[in-house]
């Protein structure tokens, strides 16, 4: 398999600090030569975002408590994405909600892996917080690594 | 229940969009108080439109609304055309009718079926209708799809279109682009068919409200993106009149102002007030379907919503292949406008309910004066008074599921809460 057969989707508001996170790891992404995606985190925008691909990778910005610029990685074919992680407005059928429901579906890409980083600060403005920023870097060697070794 | 007091609260209503609450509080049997919260802080786009070049202002109206953008870039663009004296019409007003429709399909079919629908069902939510129907489920994925992608070809983008503008588009699409679309469209008659059927089937709680609908009209179609304001009581206006007739006041409880008609009182836009308006519209087969469904020519049950927006999903997908089928590609994509002073109006049936804009302008083309008045500000007090009758009919529920029957009935109105602040908290007291 190489890179190119890999979906990368970005997830985010770029409005909204640290949740710009996600669309500002695609656009490094991009510059690798890779297949990226801009999304807001709308769930059910996002099941058909990566209905036509078998090898997927979603990066959004968490809010768990967890301290902020702490990466998150999970498996989505493996185990359950967890709600709490990853809000999305009170629509709430978000990320987590649109992972759970393409499983019931059977419309889950056959690799779907989920790279979550830390938040701090969710408001207005285009600047990230600086351990947000700080993790830029690794999360962009954490996602090319998986790709090299999937 | 009575000589006590209650209290019901829910603190973030969910499956709506934006922030807000409700509270309702209750003593002796007797309902004290009913307010519809709206606690997203406000977006003062009226303020940061001012100075702006009437062209940039349909790209930023869109951003009030990530489900409606076209309500508000068509909107806005109408109102600039109307000041700066120039009309959209042939393949062009069929382009801005087509990716309209296109937002009414994601929109209905997202709320429908993914976010009122588990209310009705009583189920948590959509995943659990997933389980017990994936391939309604499915359906429902694809025609959103459907929806976006005609958002997509038309507009550049399905979120936020960026092909949109004053006087029309900045690049037409081929035919065969759209002509694509119509074994997908053809699909969705079925689809959107079984899923408004399959809702038909559900319980419906019993209340029966005598609304003051206000919608669109139009004489030759029904009504999405132009016409008179008309009303069930008898009003015909045009658009320059709607500020006369229709005010917005500020209450204590909520970020949003409050729409109200005739100095103070309720009125409903949305699905149902265009579906009461248009008797004989929107087509003889969504008119078919809608009685299969058991709905008669008046629908006064605001759960019934739900029917009337797969109804209207079922009519979109029509008129999109009618729309697709006699579309030439035009030679120009928009219409040149000149640059001269004055004031304009705009109002589109956003997929909520009507959505008007005006705008003054000055030699230059700024913007001196802006007024948005989104549909979801316009049903507040409705869905307050509402509120007050279903909990007056349902006293005995217990708290929990008066709760439950609160929150279905604010997703009534598929409340869009950031365009309204201009959103949802449930709290319910009984003293």
């Amino acid at each position: 398999m190489s890179a190119t057969d890999w979906l990368i989707i970005g997830i985010g508001n770029r409005l909204r600090r640290d949740d710009a996170v996600g669309p500002l790891l695609a656009d490094r992404l991009a510059k690798q030569h890779l297949q990226v995606e801009e999304h807001s985190g709308e769930g059910m925008g996002l099941i058909n975002a990566w209905q036509n691909h078998d090898h997927v990778i979603l990066i959004d910005a968490t809010q768990s408590g967890a301290t902020p610029g702490t990466i998150h990685q999970i498996d989505a074919i493996e185990q359950t994405a967890p709600s709490e992680l990853f809000h999305y407005s009170s629509h709430q059928f978000g990320l987590a909600e649109a992972i759970e429901m393409a499983r019931i579906l059977e419309q889950l890409p056959k690799k779907l892996y989920l790279f979550g980083i830390e938040g701090a600060d969710f408001s207005y403005g285009e600047e990230l917080s600086p351990q947000v920023q700080r993790a830029l870097d690794q999360v962009e060697s954490q996602v090319l690594a998986h790709i090299e070794s999937n | 229940m009575s000589d006590t007091s209650r209290t019901i609260k829910v603190d973030a209503l969910a499956r709506v969009e934006g922030e807000g609450a409700l509270h309702v509080s209750i003593k002796d049997d007797q309902i004290e108080a009913v307010k519809f919260r709206i606690f997203e802080p406000p977006r003062f786009f009226e303020a940061f439109l001012q100075g702006r070049h009437y062209s940039e202002v349909p790209d930023i109206t869109a951003r009030i609304c990530g489900i409606c953008p076209i309500a508000y870039m068509m909107g806005a663009s109408q109102a600039m055309e109307n000041s700066l004296g120039i009309e959209v019409s042939g393949d062009l007003q069929r382009l801005r009718r087509l990716i309209y429709c296109g937002e009414w399909i994601e929109s209905h079919v997202l709320h429908a079926a993914m976010l009122h629908a588990p209310d009705f069902l009583g189920l948590d939510d959509a995943l659990q209708i997933a389980k017990q129907n994936p391939e309604l489920v499915n359906d429902a994925l694809q025609l959103k799809k459907l929806g976006n992608d005609i958002m997509d070809i038309v507009g550049g983008r399905a979120v936020h279109p960026v092909n949109m503008k004053v006087g029309g588009f900045y690049k037409a699409p081929k035919k065969s682009q759209l002509e694509a679309l119509l074994p997908r469209l053809e699909w969705a008659l079925e689809s959107s068919r079984a899923i408004a059927l399959a809702f038909a089937e559900f319980d419906y709680p019993d209340l029966e409200q005598d609304y003051t609908c206000v919608s669109l009209q139009h004489p030759e179609e029904y009504a999405i993106n132009r016409g008179q304001i008309v009303s069930n009581r008898g009003l015909v206006i045009d658009l320059e009149a709607f500020l006369q007739h229709f005010s917005e006041e500020h209450v204590a409880h909520s970020n949003a102002l409050q729409g109200s008609f005739q100095g103070g009182k309720p009125y409903l836009v949305g699905p149902i007030a265009r579906y009461n308006n248009t008797q004989s519209q929107p087509s003889d087969n969504a008119r078919q379907l809608a009685a299969e469904c058991g709905l008669g020519a008046v629908v006064n049950n605001p759960y019934k919503s739900i029917l009337v927006r797969m109804i209207e999903t079922y009519y979109a997908c029509e008129e999109s292949i009618r729309l697709i089928q006699e579309y030439q590609q035009p030679e120009q994509s928009s219409v040149e406008a000149p640059t001269v002073a004055g004031e304009g109006y705009g109002c589109t049936e956003a997929p909520r309910g009507i959505c008007f804009h005006r705008y003054q302008l000055d030699s230059e083309g700024l913007v001196k004066l802006a007024t948005i008045v989104p549909p979801t500000a316009q049903n507040q007090k409705q869905i307050e008074e509402d509120l007050r009758a279903i909990v007056e009919k349902s006293l005995e529920m217990p708290d929990d599921q008066l709760t439950w029957r609160c929150e279905q009935t604010i997703r009534n109105y598929d409340p869009c809460i950031s365009c309204a602040t201009h959103f949802l908290k449930l709290t319910i007291e009984r003293n």
